[in-house]
């Protein structure tokens, strides 16, 4: 059946295609900021503004991120969980741009006072942590890493929950007033969190974080 | 070696970043030196202008002739040079990031909204109350405040609590001549200062991030020193909407949202005002609110600062770098506590 084969070969072109397409639109905020940093389109902070807008976008993949599961479950699509993987990497690349851009755009490697903020600072310590805490997601996000842990790379791999909280309140105590856009954020992770219940009470699962697990 | 040309302020920056040793050792050029203070051929003082154009236009187009003409900047003329002594030769930030870079939260709460979104504010007519313990109290009109002043050009260092700095030429006169000529009473210990307050003028009010209308205050004293500047203009012209016309306050060694914008009322009062920032976090923001890089924000250091259109921090001041001046205001004073 030429019909059917050519309905075969457009799914599979599909399937083949939806990875290099996710990449590239990944891409893309980085690409409109590099542009605009070079067209001088980033106001007269542009190193603030890098580092609100690579924190904002680490912080939209987290939620991506987390999104796709509760998407597969709705929808009964596949594509979903393929891409969860590639964005949660995402996710960690934004916020190493993040930290990277703190590091040297602000700070200057100056490590003393890296410290010292580190110390005396809540909203870093707590965006600091994050980044500590993604990093082993990060590392362990193959296929190779998947096998060796076994079951703790589940466990270990619920951090995807506590990390975006910490997000959520890195940017809660920096704002000046205007809590609104934090506030934003903290709804649709507590929404991506809660709708994650039922199912893990189903599967008597201690869901968050794997604490409490025999 | 100025970053901010094309082909791009970054590209700059990097440059800047591989040459670092070298730009150090560069010397920048003053921009504006004494002589070349705007002397402005045409000499319009807006309010002039405005009623000349009334009087053509006639009674009945008079509304419409306001909110046109009200955004319009004018060339401020028969403005001198301030004392040399209270302005500084560092480089000026450039007009384009002082009107288009600043907090105004009456207009929103991101730094680009003030520029975005002042348009929509008339400041034609404007009057100025002034109340409390003072001789002269009553509402004028802001023609009737400015006449007896001559203007000045003040280049003051401008330090925001969040961490940037700029060099702005501003045009005023000083606060302190305004307070004489009311001839405030003995009670008159503080001066309180509000922003008008007009959500439908002003669209940030329509959200209580902070409580309207914006208040501000300084103690006599302070209000008094020379270098507190009444500012109606800045780079030779009236004040754009956004950076706080018709009239604002300018203190240059205290934190930038201590310089209260678009000032619609100056009360001569006893007691210490409480200002919008101490009502909204009183353990971040005080009344005295002075530049000092050893009293952190309780989030943040303020050690350093980033002067808008520079690559690397600099090391903050104290007093903004105008210790000399007001340090003896506050002699005895544990700035630890009076933060």
């Amino acid at each position: 059946m030429p019909d059917n084969l050519s309905r075969i070969m457009l799914t599979s072109m599909y399937k083949l295609l939806q990875k290099p397409v996710v990449f590239v639109l990944c891409l893309l905020p980085l690409a409109i900021l590099t542009w605009q940093a070079f067209a001088d389109q980033l106001g007269a902070n542009p190193i603030d503004e890098i580092a609100d807008r690579t924190g904002e976008w680490t912080l939209r993949f987290l939620l991506i991120t987390l999104l796709m599961t509760p998407l597969k479950r709705v929808s009964g699509w596949g594509w979903p969980i393929r891409m969860r993987r590639m964005l949660g990497l995402y996710a960690f690349f934004y916020a190493c741009l993040h930290l990277l851009t703190y590091l040297w755009l602000d700070q200057f490697f100056d490590w003393l006072e890296i410290w010292l903020d580190i110390l005396e600072r809540p909203f870093i310590t707590v965006g600091m942590l994050a980044f500590v805490l993604l990093l082993p997601l990060a590392l362990t996000s193959n296929k190779f890493m998947m096998r060796k842990l076994g079951r703790n790379w589940k466990r270990l791999h619920r951090l995807a929950y506590l990390v975006p909280a910490l997000g959520v309140l890195h940017f809660l105590w920096l704002v000046k007033a205007d809590v609104l856009q934090p506030f934003i954020y903290a709804v649709l992770l507590a929404a991506l969190l809660l709708v994650r219940v039922p199912a893990a009470r189903k599967k008597g699962d201690r869901f968050i974080f794997g604490v409490g697990q025999k | 070696m100025r970053a901010g040309n094309p082909p791009g302020k970054l590209w700059s920056y990097w440059l800047l970043s591989i040459h670092q040793e070298a730009a150090v050792l560069v010397k920048h050029p003053t921009d504006l030196s004494e002589s070349d203070v705007t002397p402005v051929e045409v000499y319009r003082q807006r309010r002039e202008f405005m009623k000349s154009g009334l009087a053509i236009a006639g009674a009945v187009c008079t509304g419409s002739l306001l909110t046109s003409q009200a955004a319009a900047k004018v060339q401020l003329g028969n403005v001198t040079p301030g004392p040399d002594r209270y302005s500084t030769d560092e480089e000026q930030t450039p007009y384009e990031d002082v009107t288009t870079y600043n907090n105004f939260y009456e207009f929103g709460v991101d730094k680009s909204d003030p520029a975005r979104h002042a348009g929509k504010l008339n400041t034609d007519p404007w009057s100025l109350a002034i109340e409390g313990d003072a001789e002269k109290t009553g509402t004028f009109t802001l023609e009737d405040i400015l006449k007896p002043h001559a203007l000045e050009e003040r280049i003051y260092r401008l330090r925001c609590v969040e961490g940037w700095s700029m060099v702005i030429p501003w045009i005023g006169f000083p606060l302190g001549e305004l307070i004489k000529r009311c001839n405030p009473g003995a009670s008159a210990k503080y001066v309180e200062f509000e922003t008008l307050y007009d959500p439908q003028q002003m669209p940030g009010q329509r959200r209580g991030v902070l409580e309207w209308p914006y208040t501000e205050g300084l103690r006599m004293d302070e209000a008094m020193h020379p270098l507190t500047l009444l500012a109606v203009g800045l780079y030779g012209e009236t004040l754009p909407s956004q950076n706080g016309a018709p009239i604002r306050l300018v203190v240059p060694w205290k934190y930038g949202f201590k310089s209260i914008k678009s000032i619609v009322t100056v009360r001569f009062r006893e007691t210490q005002p409480v200002s919008s920032w101490m009502k909204a976090a009183p353990r971040e923001y005080g009344f005295y609110s002075n530049v000092n890089p050893d009293v952190p924000h309780p989030r943040w250091s303020q050690k350093r600062e980033r002067r808008i259109g520079e690559f690397r921090k600099r090391e903050t001041l104290m007093f903004n770098g105008y210790a000399e001046q007001v340090a003896s205001l506050y002699s005895g004073m544990d700035l630890k506590k009076h933060f």
